[in-house]
């Protein structure tokens, strides 16, 4: 490791945010180089969503710093961290429905980048190349409220693609898909990665850690417990008693 | 009993039943069956009509044909609160609780038809199931974990006292150790007497605890059997449990 090497992509330094006495996030501090996919796991009410919180800029910290590309991102506003290229998706998508998918994918293109503004025809052309990287060229001009489950988990994702970002935050994409819809989810994240777009993700599933992140991040009660190559992360002691339990950790390490 | 059959009337009874919403059918003569203290796992892929038969089952979604029955009574297309008060009681899909009401008052409401006198006797049993909403009862649902919240939303389902509780994605969004704890306790609400039916995308979990299960293809039965024996059906293996 050489000091004079690039900065992280992104890098948070003792992030913490606190709702009332009660700090949700705890002095957080990691690092994530770009063009790495990255899982976020940890109990229910460890701080996952808030720490996306916290880096997309829906809440403003109260302590630590967080900076894209050597640069501080945090107090900015969410529209001016996903125009600087952090796209996200929500837990609960909320899609506008009685549009098409094409439609709702070509907002996300108009939004954009601040370099890269386009008119609305380049804007749906972008949509329709996002919309066949996710898997759902077939079903562009179908309105949302005629699409399955997994697939407005996929429009969801479009949706933050289509702002050409750098870094997609997404979270929990693959909750409530059975584990062959979770394979198939898994294919769309790797195109979406090999396109050069560095992935950081939550998941509870641990079908999808193994399957497809390079690092395990595990958060417990606000703070790092532990991080590492999800293998090495899986077997830690600390994280089966915190977070997978006994009975997984064994079918876990079975499979 | 007029039937030859040695085996007990069953407590829910489904034959043939067809249901669907605007834009078209989703079951197509569904045959089913739940005997009391049963355990039973309902599993298929996202849209192929889980949810919709829970719904139908409690009244929500109305069937086209075919019949739902329930300890012998014909109960089919029978209006949500009578449901529950014949003892169907469903956790539906993302937990739905009033989020900024108490966690006591939203156990409470799932006793709302009822007027005997023990329900506060009941609020206690629920809490010997989850005691970590012990102290936890003055707290807005809204503010607890998603663990919690999944405990509410099962105990204020057997606050209704149910022959028969319906919980639709359990899992969902849960931490792995969170779903194993509850797993145990729905297996021991199952041994103390009440029926279950389990929808949940965690096949593999699913099938390891209950008797018996249900696959839904398309909004048709494509399989049933004991539990053991659908889990090692080749064709769930490679459809549902991805090995």
């Amino acid at each position: 490791m050489s000091a004079a090497a690039t900065p992280a992509q992104l890098e948070l330094r003792g992030v913490t945010k606190r709702f009332g006495g009660v700090a949700a996030v705890d002095g957080v501090t990691f690092e994530i180089a770009k063009g790495d996919i990255v899982g976020i796991i940890g109990p229910n009410g460890a701080g996952k969503t808030t720490l996306l919180n916290c880096i997309s800029g829906v809440f403003h910290l109260d302590g630590g710093d967080i900076k894209l590309n050597g640069s501080s991102i945090a107090g900015m506003a969410p529209h001016r961290v996903a125009r600087l290229g952090i796209g996200r998706t929500f837990q609960i998508v909320k899609p506008f429905g009685s549009m098409t998918a094409r439609e709702n994918v070509g907002i996300g293109a108009l939004f954009g980048s601040a370099q890269a503004r386009r008119g609305v025809k380049q804007a749906f052309a972008l949509a329709d190349e996002v919309l066949a990287l996710v898997g759902l060229k077939a079903k562009a001009d179908q309105p949302v409220s005629a699409l399955t489950i997994p697939d407005r988990k996929r429009l969801e994702v479009a949706r933050a693609v289509a702002t050409r970002p750098q870094l997609l935050l997404l979270d929990e994409v693959m909750a409530g898909l059975n584990n062959v819809e979770i394979d198939e989810a898994l294919e769309m994240v790797r195109s979406v990665h090999a396109t050069g777009v560095t992935v950081l993700l939550i998941e509870h599933v641990m079908r999808v850690i193994v399957g497809v992140c390079r690092r395990a991040i595990v958060l417990d009660s606000g703070q790092v417990l532990a991080q590492g190559e999800p293998e090495v992360v899986l077997r830690d002691e600390r994280v089966i008693q915190a977070y997978l339990g006994e009975r997984y950790a064994k079918r876990l390490k079975s499979s | 009993m007029p039937n030859a059959s040695s085996l007990p009337e069953p407590l829910l009874k489904v034959r043939g039943l067809t249901a669907g919403y605007d834009a078209g059918p989703v079951l197509f003569g569904i045959d089913l069956e739940v005997a009391p203290a049963e355990l039973i796992a309902l599993v298929g892929a996202n849209g192929a009509g889980k949810s919709t038969l829970l719904g139908v089952l409690s009244g929500l979604v109305r069937a086209t044909s075919g019949t739902v029955s329930l300890g012998g009574r014909d109960v089919t297309n029978a209006r949500p609160e009578v449901h529950v008060r014949n003892g169907v009681a469903h956790v539906p899909q993302g937990r739905r609780l009033f989020g900024t009401m108490s966690v006591e008052r939203n156990l409470i409401l799932g006793a709302y038809l009822r007027h005997d006198r023990e329900v506060r006797d009941d609020l206690t049993r629920v809490l010997g199931y989850f005691p970590a909403l012990k102290d936890k009862l003055s707290r807005d649902a809204g503010t607890l974990s998603g663990g919690e919240q999944q405990m509410v939303a099962i105990g204020r389902g057997m606050m209704a006292r149910p022959k028969l509780l319906m919980v639709d994605e359990l899992s969902l969004g849960l931490a792995p150790n969170v779903v194993e704890r509850l797993i145990d306790v729905v297996q021991q609400i199952n041994r103390d007497g009440t029926a279950l039916l389990l929808v949940e995308q965690d096949v593999l979990v699913a099938l390891d605890a209950a008797d018996r299960a249900y696959v839904l293809e398309n909004g048709r039965v494509a399989l049933s059997g004991p539990a053991a024996e659908v889990r090692d059906d080749p064709g769930v293996r490679k459809a549902y449990l991805g090995l």
